[in-house]
């Protein structure tokens, strides 16, 4: 049963009470909060999410409550937490939704090492998925909301869960977190993607989310193979320009964006020198979205 | 009694293969265990039970997850103490391992799936300015730069305001004793060195002896009063005496020791609780003489009410409306037990003002 068949009223309840079941890719979550921004981040953006059965295998339990005491009327607070531990400082409560999304991040980077993680987005078109790992600013989300937009298939906006047996990457297909200008400019590149609240001075600037498609939502149980990595970066008045990495500085540069390489240690060397084995990678500087799009798909 | 937990049947031994076919014993299992920081050590008591496989694959991929974290951080352990040795080489200073890093670095059985943030050592007191001095030149930094800090840490405590590396980011404690000087109860550190071994193939590496490895942990868990790891250092005890009591002279001798160090009373706790809450099988016999340490039968009474619910898992299945009331006594206690009356009331009396200056200022 999907989030998008639960009546408004029951959705609420389980969120208020038991705590609402969702399967996010590999990992199925539960998530308990009273907040109405949360409950509208959910409705806005999760309507194509799978809810868990009352006896599955719940692999994370997070909560976003409002801190006890009087921050409670004045300029409210949300805390995130994970099973009661309380990671984070406290945010204005304006920000759960997105605090929810963040939370969720952090808990996957620090709980899932059976995967080699990359910060990366990472997406998928005809049978090739591609990783674009990201410095912040780098456009990486951008780029990746684009595509998705576009017909490509959505694995991440953030994190590529490289399967240390098989070498496949597994789908976290999760709403893409947008900032600042890009919220405007995917707007007006694609005026049918669905754009969550837009909350204003978080501490990433200006943030809302999109909302990934219906059908990679639907396939987030196939695992993909990698066959591209391309480091996106956006420079202003440009032609696309690809420019081939060799494979060695390119390891080098995708285990700098992985957050667990150096937990997995001589395994994760080894996972990541399959992975750049299989992929051809390249630099990739951009300015117009139709010209990479255009670019990309030359390549695939 | 608080109510009880999975974890703590798990690892007595008296759940295991019921695991197999229930995910739901399998998720608060996984939860009780993540919260007390022990579920790289349930990772590899399934693997050696050879429960792993027959596990739901979640449970499993859970167990895969810690296990790596523990490798990690035992790789990372390791490392520091090669990087310890070379900023102390000059001054040839020895370094005593102690709990978690001296577990791993001497194979203890206690390294089972052993996790920790950070490394303790001991040095001889009359090198601790040499040795602060050596490791601040290579990169070990002092984190706390409040001046009454600095004096409570300096003058007071067993050890140095933590230290962290400018570049790894570990974090670094130095001892120069394994108890406050102002506490209650006094030992003998020189005792305790003369039975620290050399580590084998390293040059100013030490551990603990063994008796001594047990009753520094013992001390550690039922005198500091740092109890979020609780349970994990009660199962590190668990362990070493699971270990040792193979061999039939180790009761009489950890008995004997516990007098030569004047340890007696956290022995007696540690035995205590490990064989309450974690069924270590200690000898009846043993557990009478342990007695000699006990602080009497009411006080014992008093302790169990406390321990037994402190020492149980920080998870909110496991809590009841006692548990966080006793985790804040067993707290107070520790400082009561760490410096005489006076003393203790000027050092609330600082910290509380200077908590009320700090909101104020915030706000």
């Amino acid at each position: 049963m999907k989030l998008s068949s639960l009546p408004r009223s029951e959705l609420r309840r389980r969120l208020k009470k038991e705590g609402l079941g969702l399967s996010i890719g590999p990992f199925n979550t539960k998530l308990t909060s009273p907040l109405t921004v949360v409950a509208e981040g959910l409705e806005q953006l999760y309507g194509a999410f799978t809810l868990t059965n009352d006896t599955d295998f719940i692999d994370f339990r997070v909560a976003l409550n409002s801190p006890p005491g009087l921050r409670s009327w004045f300029r409210p607070q949300v805390n995130f937490s994970f099973d009661g531990f309380v990671p984070f400082k406290p945010l204005p409560q304006i920000q759960a939704f997105a605090m929810f999304e963040w939370g969720l991040n952090w808990v996957i980077a620090n709980n899932a090492h059976q995967y080699l993680i990359i910060h990366a987005a990472v997406i998928e078109r005809n049978g090739v998925v591609c990783i674009l790992p990201g410095t912040p600013g780098s456009g990486k989300s951008t780029l990746c909301a684009a595509l998705v937009c576009k017909g490509w298939r959505l694995l991440s906006d953030e994190m590529a869960l490289i399967s240390t047996t098989t070498g496949d990457i597994y789908p976290v297909p999760r709403p893409v977190s947008l900032k600042n200008q890009s919220i405007d400019i995917i707007q007006q590149f694609s005026p049918n993607a669905v754009m969550g609240e837009v909350v204003m001075d978080t501490a990433k600037g200006t943030v809302s989310h999109m909302r990934p498609p219906q059908l990679s939502v639907e396939q987030s149980a196939q695992p993909g193979a990698p066959g591209l990595i391309v480091f996106p970066k956006y420079t202003s008045g440009e032609e696309p320009c690809l420019v081939s990495l060799t494979r060695a500085s390119a390891l080098l540069k995708v285990a700098e964006n992985s957050f667990n390489y150096s937990i997995l240690g001589l395994q994760g060397f080894d996972v990541l020198g399959e992975l750049i084995s299989k992929c051809e990678c390249y630099e990739f500087s951009y300015q117009s979205l139709d010209a990479a799009k255009e670019t990309l798909e030359a390549l695939i | 009694m608080p109510p009880e937990s999975i974890l703590l049947q798990f690892l007595s031994g008296s759940v295991g293969t019921e695991l197999i076919d229930d995910p739901a014993a399998c998720e608060l299992l996984l939860r009780q265990a993540r919260s007390a920081n022990l579920l790289s050590r349930v990772a590899v008591l399934c693997v050696e039970k050879n429960l792993t496989p027959r596990l739901p694959q979640r449970m499993q991929n859970h167990l895969q997850s810690a296990q790596t974290v523990a490798i990690a951080n035992h790789r990372s352990v390791k490392w520091e103490t090669k990087q310890l040795e070379r900023a102390l080489a000059i001054g040839k200073v020895p370094i005593c391992l102690l709990k978690g890093g001296a577990y791993v670095v001497g194979c203890s059985v206690a390294a089972k799936g052993r996790v920790f943030s950070d490394v303790d050592i001991l040095v001889p007191k009359e090198r601790l300015e040499e040795t602060e001095k050596l490791l601040i030149e290579s990169g070990w930094m002092c984190t706390n730069f409040d001046s009454y800090d600095q004096r409570y840490y300096r003058s007071w405590m067993h050890e140095l305001p933590p230290l962290q590396h400018l570049k790894r980011g570990t974090t670094l404690d130095v001892h120069h004793a394994i108890i406050p000087p102002t506490a209650r109860i006094k030992s003998d550190i020189d005792k305790f060195w003369e039975c620290a071994h050399k580590v084998a193939k390293r040059e100013l590496l030490h551990v603990p002896g063994d008796q001594d490895l047990i009753l520094h942990s013992a001390v550690h868990l039922f005198c500091d009063g740092e109890l979020e790891n609780g349970l994990r250092d009660l199962s590190d005890l668990d362990l070493l005496l699971r270990g040792s009591s193979v061999s039939d002279d180790f009761w009489s001798g950890l008995l004997a020791r516990a007098v030569v160090l004047n340890l007696q009373r956290p022995l007696f706790y540690a035995l205590r609780y490990c064989h309450v809450l974690l069924q270590t099988p200690v000898p009846v016999q043993v557990l009478d003489v342990a007695t000699q340490g006990s602080p009497g039968k009411w006080s014992v009474k008093w302790m169990d009410f406390l321990f037994c619910r402190a020492l149980a898992p920080d998870h909110i299945s496991c809590n009841d409306r006692w548990t966080g009331l006793a985790r804040w006594i067993l707290f107070v206690r520790s400082h009561w037990l760490r410096m005489p009356p006076l003393q203790l009331a000027q050092h609330l009396a600082r910290k509380g003002y200077k908590r009320w200056k700090k909101r104020k200022a915030s706000v």
